[in-house]
């Protein structure tokens, strides 16, 4: 298929008898986010390892920008640009002489390449200071600034963000952005929901190993009833006859609150008000919830631990 | 362009990396070049005078300090490769489809020329002590030879430790018995005046035979070392060592 730019099918990996891979499938659209989401040891970084020809598969078929990661090594290669989990940057160079590697030995002659990529990622004034004063922050930036020259159509940041303070990490989803406006694929790991949130058109939760869930942001909310409507007493009394009252709402003694399910859209919301004022509850707070990623992380995820310690 | 001219100008270009970060890195090149003078200092002008060998002991101990001086540049690339490796830079290459040999080769081209300035700078130190070699021409070419020789095997060797070795640390200490090795060869004393068990390891291990054809091309005189046994030591070192190397290199993503 010429639209999707990776697509993967019953890939499998494992080290000696450790299955890390158990047979995923997936698709990425070409210039579209791709989100990975999983724990720590999930086999996101397997996944990212094969894709982009560091390790071969045990099974199953690849295609990255339409060849084979098996037999078309060298065009994969490429195609590809990669930012690895930690910041592969060469401590002992400058953040211009970095970029400058980078441009010779994919033999780009243009100077203004790398001056270009120093003003788009902000990083100018320390150009030609040692990466080894860079901060986590400008070493993440630099990290993909290496990686766009040559303009690679299909960009693989695994974990991108680790590690981060807020700041840098909205500059980061920023640049991403950026690219994505310019066509870029990118396929992106994380371990944050609100990252994958923010920037993936389609988001895959991989899970020991297996894909538990796939589809974009909204459809993966869908899938979890979390929605409520929170009610917090701060007389215990009050939360005692409320509790009595609305038998359908689920209690939390220690917080003293309840919680009624809801859907969140503004007609529900009144009649919930209109029928609390109808039996006369009176809460001190009253908070809306919507199922955010973090809920269907949890429940899709919690379930297969179960399941693994069940077994 | 073709592979090869691929080839020479990607080890090029990691080749100039190298030589930025030896050049940066001041303690790589304390290691390298003035730690062994230092020592040369001490064997010759502190402990030489109680060694009864013969002949003057700075004619005696140079060719010693020669290998001595190979073997102390050698910390650093162990480092270097294993820097390179658990920072994710080699894959960074790797993912680029950077030459294969490229990345190793920078790694000993530039270990072998850090191991030349050493010796160079050795053999200065030397005629300033009073060295007096005997070596013709031809002699000295031969002593420059087996320096080459015995850098370029060592280097590949210390390349696929660097690359085996689990953390930076781990593979600056493995490449310590290479460094030790100089001391438990014929080096600094001759292996006559050593203990029976300590002198059979002096004889077979593949420091003494080098040493022992250095000091033979020095005095001029070639046919007093174990040219052939040295020579097969270096081979022997560097297929193992590139053997190693290449399919560790091939086998850690």
């Amino acid at each position: 298929m010429k639209s999707s730019a990776i697509a993967v099918t019953g890939l499998r990996k494992a080290y000696g008898d450790k299955v890390v891979l158990d047979g995923i499938d997936f698709e990425v659209a070409a210039g579209s986010v791709y989100s990975m989401l999983g724990p720590n040891g999930a086999g996101k970084t397997t996944t990212v390892n094969v894709l982009t020809t560091l390790m071969t598969a045990d099974a199953g078929s690849v295609r990255v920008a339409g060849h084979d990661v098996a037999t078309g090594i060298k065009q994969v290669r490429a195609a590809i640009g990669v930012t690895g989990q930690f910041a592969a940057v060469d401590e002992l160079l400058s953040g211009r002489e970095n970029l400058q590697l980078m441009a010779d030995l994919k033999r780009v002659r243009s100077r203004d390449v790398v001056t270009g990529l120093l003003e788009r990622f902000d990083l100018v004034e320390s150009a030609d200071k040692l990466v080894a004063t860079y901060s986590g922050g400008m070493r993440r930036k630099l990290d993909l600034a290496m990686t766009l020259i040559g303009k690679p159509e299909i960009i693989f940041l695994d974990e991108p963000t680790t590690g981060l303070d807020p700041r840098s990490r909205r500059t980061m989803w920023d640049i991403v952005r950026g690219l994505v406006a310019d066509g870029t694929t990118i396929f992106l790991t994380t371990q944050y929901l609100d990252e994958a949130d923010e920037l993936a058109d389609r988001i895959a939760v991989l899970n020991h190993g297996r894909l538990v869930a796939e589809g974009t942001p909204e459809q993966l909310k869908r899938r979890i009833p979390g929605g409520h409507v929170r009610l917090r007493f701060t007389d215990p009394a009050a939360y005692r006859s409320a509790a009595a009252t609305l038998r359908d709402a689920t209690t939390d003694d220690e917080t003293l609150s309840l919680r009624i399910p809801s859907d969140g859209s503004q007609r529900e919301l009144r009649s919930v008000l209109d029928w609390l004022d109808s039996v006369g509850i009176e809460a001190d707070e009253l908070s809306l919830h919507t199922p955010d990623l973090d809920d269907v992380f949890l429940a899709l995820t919690e379930n297969t631990t179960k399941e693994a310690i069940a077994r | 362009m073709s592979t090869i001219s691929t080839t020479l100008g990607d080890s090029a270009i990691m080749l100039r990396r190298n030589i930025k970060h030896s050049m940066r890195n001041p303690i790589t090149m304390f290691n390298a070049i003035l730690l062994p003078i230092v020592l040369m200092l001490m064997f010759v002008k502190v402990l030489g005078g109680g060694f009864d060998v013969g002949v003057s002991y700075i004619d005696y101990a140079t060719p010693g300090l020669l290998v001595m001086a190979i073997s102390y540049g050698l910390g650093a690339t162990a480092t270097a490769v294993n820097d390179d490796m658990t920072k994710g830079v080699i894959n960074r290459f790797k993912v680029m489809d950077v030459s294969r040999g490229a990345m190793l080769t920078g790694h000993v081209v530039i270990t072998t020329v850090r191991a030349l300035v050493a010796c160079a700078a050795i053999v200065g130190v030397a005629f300033l002590m009073g060295f007096d070699p005997g070596a013709s021409a031809l002699d000295w070419l031969g002593v420059l030879g087996v320096i080459v020789l015995l850098s370029f095997a060592a280097s590949w060797l210390t390349v696929a430790m660097g690359l085996a070795a689990k953390s930076v640390e781990s593979a600056g200490m493995a490449t310590v018995p290479l460094i030790m090795l100089p001391f438990l060869s014929s080096a600094f004393v001759p292996a006559e005046t050593m203990d029976t068990g300590v002198r059979q390891f002096v004889e077979y291990q593949p420091f003494t035979p080098i040493i022992e054809t250095l000091r033979g091309l020095l005095a001029g005189d070639p046919s007093g070392g174990d040219t052939l046994a040295a020579l097969a030591w270096c081979v022997g070192i560097a297929v193992v060592g590139y053997v190693w190397a290449i399919s560790t290199f091939k086998k850690r993503a």
